[in-house]
């Protein structure tokens, strides 16, 4: 357990480490200068090359990534080019939210995915089945921007159950967290429908049936929580999936998150806060599969550690 | 279940196609995909003789006096733009945009994603070590953070948004093919052909390849939803396909300041890209069953 363990968090480490580096040499192609940026557009060329002095953005390559990776050590992810800030505590203080709208995500297509995939798994090749998985098909077919922009137009615009974007209250929780979380659905739905059906046609459902015991009881007794207990692994590398989709709903929703953070960063090519939120996501997606790696043989016994 | 009746799949077999696609048109979900697939290859070859307007007129009559776009109507079907252009003009040119990007991306993914995983998968190694530390690697990344970024370093013109887009979706590929190439390498007639003698071109073109041809299939198709999807979403947000050339995604992307008051402009493009993704992954979904019943989820 412990060697498997350690070994574990050795590759996540090297991923991580690999990662900083795909980053760090995607961005340094960025054709954009953002000494110029910084500078303005009627600075000399002398300010513009005190600037990238400053910056350290004179130096070779390999050094420039050096320091990087040895700030990044400290939990220094850099300075800002526009905003003159940390961008650790730039992405600190926007971290809540995205925390918060991830959470209520995850709350939200759990609730909607394993009970769609339960009623469909009971109801199997019922026309009430083929139009929940259906139903499933359209979630992960649908881009988040359409859902988001159509769920705001109805519940927002027209009803106006909902506020129109930003943050702060349950209320604005809502949306945003419905928009991701109906992409989870998807999922979810599907890997619960054939859980379901597989623990159905186990030989303890057999029995506690012979025993006479109610529907109900089995179902919620017997047949949901192990049922449930695969899936659970796979919130792990849900968060892949969230982390793919927080800049777009962000976006669209004016949610004070990284993702948005990202999306304004992009237009402004402020490269160290790019990265920064890139490096942030892609720890969460590491910590994800490392997660599920680890409670999948705690929750099912007969998986064993390899 | 035909256990034991099927050693070789019967790649070249031309009834087998026939018969394959006899079982599609039956099945309701990709019989549905189908058609939708084809309505839209149609419209976009067809495109100059279905578009009732030129898409990039801006037009005097198409927009109201105060200046706003036309909801549907009889002269203009799905109503029009910001700039008083025919949405469905747009829509029908935006299916060339996103099935270009879709067939290419895709394309580029598929050869990249089965080449890697058949090289680390039959080769192992420490190339194939590398190879699949590397796809763990891309595995890991939060892809449209990754396409935001190549995106924003290259200027986006058509082959640009493609290769964006392959560069982030061959890993699934790569994934899949890698672990079958594997088994499949493993497997006691490929030592025989290696022990008779047969070049490793022999043995990858003649006996690992074929066997790979329905995961390639499947996941093709899936890979296409996607890689629309993908395609949208960052053209939706700037950096994908540049107007004026219309993609779905860009199609919304001018015009959703103006949501609240001109639904049909965010509907519309939606629902566009909704039909497609939704019908190459249905395709995708029954020839998972159909071809390999290896993948078969269990219905």
């Amino acid at each position: 357990m412990w060697g498997y363990l350690i070994r574990r968090i050795g590759e996540s480490l090297l991923i991580l480490l690999g990662i900083s580096l795909v980053t760090f040499i995607l961005l340094y192609l960025v054709p954009a200068d953002p000494a110029r940026q910084i500078a303005g557009r009627s600075a000399t060329a002398e300010t513009v090359a005190n600037i990238r002095a400053q910056l350290g953005l004179d130096q070779p390559f390999h050094i420039q990534y050096f320091r990087y990776l040895g700030n990044l050590l400290q939990g220094d992810l850099g300075r800002s080019y526009l905003q003159r800030t940390e961008v650790s505590e730039l992405i600190a203080a926007r971290m809540p939210a995205t925390l918060l709208l991830m959470g209520a995500a995850i709350v939200a297509e759990l609730i909607m995915g394993l009970t769609i995939g339960a009623v469909a798994a009971l109801k199997r090749n019922s026309a009430v089945d083929q139009s929940l998985m259906v139903f499933s098909f359209v979630t992960i077919s649908a881009p988040q921007f359409v859902v988001g922009i159509l769920l705001l137009y109805v519940f927002a615009v027209q009803l106006g159950w909902f506020p129109i974007g930003g943050y702060g209250t349950f209320a604005h929780l809502v949306l945003p967290a419905l928009t991701i979380g109906l992409l989870g659905t998807g999922w979810y739905s599907r890997m619960m429908r054939s859980s379901m059906i597989d623990v159905l046609a186990q030989d303890y459902v057999r029995t506690a049936r012979a025993k006479g015991l109610g529907k109900l009881r089995i179902i919620l007794r017997h047949v949901a929580p192990n049922a449930i207990l695969p899936i659970i692994a796979m919130i792990g590398i849900d968060i892949g999936l969230f982390m793919s989709g927080i800049v777009v709903v962000e976006s669209v929703f004016g949610w004070p998150g990284i993702g948005q953070l990202a999306w304004q960063a992009i237009q402004r090519v402020d490269i160290p806060i790019i990265m920064g939120v890139t490096l942030v996501s892609a720890f969460f997606i590491v910590l994800g599969n490392l997660l599920a790696d680890l409670i999948a043989p705690l929750v099912d016994p007969r998986i064993k550690l390899k | 279940m035909s256990a034991g009746t099927e050693v070789n799949p019967p790649a070249r077999d031309r009834r087998g196609a026939w018969r394959v696609l006899v079982g599609l048109l039956r099945r309701p979900r990709s019989a549905f995909g189908l058609i939708v697939i084809v309505a839209m290859v149609a419209a976009a070859v067809l495109a100059p003789w279905i578009m009732p307007y030129d898409p990039n007129d801006q037009m005097f009559d198409g927009l109201s006096l105060e200046g706003a776009p036309l909801p549907p109507s009889a002269k203009f079907w799905l109503g029009t733009d910001l700039l008083g252009r025919d949405l469905f003009s747009r829509l029908v040119l935006g299916t060339q945009t996103s099935l270009i990007i879709g067939v290419l991306a895709n394309g580029i993914a598929v050869v990249l994603g089965a080449t890697v995983g058949i090289t680390a998968g039959y080769f192992g190694g420490w190339v194939g070590g590398i190879l699949m530390r590397f796809t763990d690697l891309m595995m890991a990344f939060p892809a449209l953070l990754l396409a935001i970024v190549l995106a924003a370093i290259f200027k986006p013109s058509l082959l640009i948004v493609a290769l964006v887009i392959a560069m982030v979706n061959w890993v699934q590929m790569a994934r899949v093919i890698y672990t079958e190439t594997r088994s499949l390498a493993q497997r006691d007639f490929i030592e025989v052909q290696r022990a008779m003698g047969a070049s490793t071109v022999r043995i990858l073109g003649r006996h690992i390849l074929p066997h790979l041809v329905y995961s390639i299939i499947v996941f093709g198709t899936l890979g296409i939803s996607t890689t629309v999807l993908l395609e949208a979403t960052l053209s939706y947000l700037g950096v994908g396909v540049q107007p004026p050339t219309p993609s779905w995604g860009n199609i919304i992307f001018e015009n959703q300041t103006y949501f609240a008051n001109a639904p049909w402009l965010v509907f519309f493009p939606g629902v566009a890209i909704v039909l497609l993704a939704l019908s190459f992954n249905l395709l995708g979904d029954v020839l998972r069953d159909t071809l390999d019943p290896k993948l078969k989820g269990r219905h």
